[in-house]
């Protein structure tokens, strides 16, 4: 049984490196994204295998569907541009002359050192990790759930995603200082391009999936308190229901104005801002939530969180392409 | 021995991005490049974290790396829409070369 | 009892992986985009019909089996339609299906 699965992690891992060797140096743009979302996916594989199923649940829905979704809206827009701008944007030449060749074999050789190197300091660490997983079991009965994960990302560790929350906010504004501020409709010609006459396929499809990404979505959230889940793969998934609507033309930026965009997006920032700000002044530290009612606690931080974290994400699926309006 | 063999994967997948980053000119082609590094950086931290234990996962590099993801993914789309910026602009999603003429 | 489960599981295993095979090797040797799609739904309908039932076989309770069933509805409906709207664009590309 060992062997099997020491031949099916040799095999995985040969494939992600594989995956990853072609997707950096295919000749067209558009199947390297292609293969990138497969690396994803076997990125979500590899997760499961490290026993970190909440880290795949998180890769499969952000790091392959989601950034896929933004390679190729980006991909789409850059060929788009093709037809009023002379040069070539979409298309990459493939490099054939010399120079390229030699710069290509040059850097290989001066990244050797570097694989080595680090190579070299991942072998010489010593077999046993001290890690907190000790600390974590001892404590978990007072952070009001009991998924180690969600009990580091909302309670034990809870400025890391404070500050991740922002992080997102930050990205949406600079995209948004660069274009337009509401549910762009141009997201919907790339859609419709393609996609005109299949329309009734499509909205059945919509119809049917987009209540069940909102239910899974809920899911998600609520079982993140005692098992794999939490608010960045509600989030994530809820954001994935908004992509489609998104593609499929519905009239989304009808239902979500600038003005309720916004207040979604900076909802999950102000309300986990004030209950640091409410912790340090009535516990004395920040976000330390008492024991008694931590786990109500996150879970209205995680909803509002998972509700920002999902319009944001949708948000920097559609904004920042107003260049041409 | 086992989750050493995924850090060294992951080893390989962070210098694959670099040769990458370094030796292609399209940006989208970069921007794939530091993705594919920070599923690198991520494998080498979770794996590592495995060592020699057959207890329970350490839970504190899981919340790490989902909050990397989540980042990473905010990372990339704001570099995809600076990239269409900068190819509306001078009509190739490549840096400008500033070799001395 | 539980030996006869067991091997139900593991025929049913099979055989979904031997249509996912084919289904991979339909994908890699078919020569355009609508024979490949053919080989691909196969696999995806079928194979994972089969490895679901296999699986499902293991379940600890219904609820799990359940959910294991929801997800084979939810590929068969996403995979369906995202290969009729595949073939669709590909069609209205003037992509010409394959004549021997």
């Amino acid at each position: 049984m060992t062997l099997l699965a020491w031949g099916f992690d040799g095999l995985l891992l040969l494939g992600l490196l594989g995956l990853a060797w072609k997707a950096l140096n295919s000749t067209d743009l558009f199947s390297a994204i292609a293969l990138f979302i497969a690396f994803g996916l076997l990125m979500a594989l590899v997760w499961v295998r490290l026993e970190a199923p909440d880290i795949a649940l998180a890769e499969a829905a952000i790091g392959a569907g989601l950034s896929g979704a933004l390679l190729l809206a980006a991909l789409a827009r850059l060929r788009g541009m093709e037809g009023n701008v002379t040069s070539n944007t979409g298309v990459e030449e493939a490099p054939n002359n010399i120079d390229a060749r030699l710069v290509q074999w040059l850097s290989a050789i001066l990244l050797l050192p570097v694989l080595f190197g680090l190579v070299y300091g991942v072998l010489s660490l010593p077999g046993n990790a001290v890690g907190l997983s000790a600390e974590i079991n001892a404590n978990l009965a007072a952070s009001g759930v009991s998924n180690p994960v969600t009990a580091v990302l909302l309670n034990f560790r809870a400025y890391d995603t404070l500050l991740e929350v922002f992080v997102l906010l930050l990205a949406l504004i600079a995209i948004w200082s660069m274009g337009s501020i509401q549910f762009n409709r141009s997201i919907e010609t790339i859609g419709k391009t393609s996609l005109e006459t299949t329309s009734s396929v499509l909205d059945t499809l919509v119809y049917l999936l987009v209540p069940v990404l909102m239910m899974v979505a809920a899911y998600l959230l609520w079982v993140g308190a005692h098992a794999p889940g939490g608010a960045f793969q509600a989030g994530s998934v809820l954001a994935a229901a908004c992509v489609l609507l998104l593609l499929a033309g519905w009239p989304l930026h009808r239902l979500l104005t600038a003005m309720r965009l916004r207040l979604l997006a900076v909802a999950g920032p102000v309300v986990f801002v004030s209950m640091a700000a409410y912790s340090l002044i009535a516990e004395g530290a920040l976000l330390q939530f008492p024991p008694e009612h931590a786990g109500t606690l996150i879970l209205l931080l995680e909803t509002v969180a998972a509700l920002s974290i999902a319009v944001t994400l949708a948000a920097l699926f559609s904004g920042g392409q107003g260049q041409h309006e | 021995m086992s989750s050493f063999s995924f850090a060294l994967a992951g080893i390989g997948l962070f210098v694959l991005g670099l040769h990458a980053l370094i030796v292609h000119a399209h940006l989208l082609r970069k921007i794939l490049a530091i993705n594919i590094m920070g599923s690198g950086v991520s494998l080498v931290l979770v794996a590592l974290a495995r060592r020699g234990g057959d207890a329970l996962p350490d839970a504190v590099p899981h919340a790490m790396v989902i909050t990397g993801i989540v980042v990473a993914v905010s990372a990339t789309a704001l570099a995809l829409v600076l990239m269409l910026k900068l190819a509306a602009e001078t009509g190739s999603a490549t840096l400008p070369d500033d070799s001395p003429e | 009892m539980i030996a006869v489960i067991d091997l139900f599981s593991v025929l049913l295993l099979i055989a979904g992986a031997v249509f996912f095979l084919a289904g991979t090797l339909g994908l890699l040797r078919f020569p355009d985009v609508y024979t490949r799609l053919h080989a691909l739904t196969k696999a995806d309908n079928v194979g994972l019909g089969l490895i679901i039932a296999g699986l499902a076989l293991q379940a600890e309770s219904w609820a799990v089996a359940g959910k294991l069933v929801l997800i084979w509805l939810l590929v068969l409906l996403a995979g369906a339609s995202v290969s009729y709207l595949v073939a669709n664009g590909a069609l209205k590309r003037g992509i010409r299906p394959w004549k021997s």
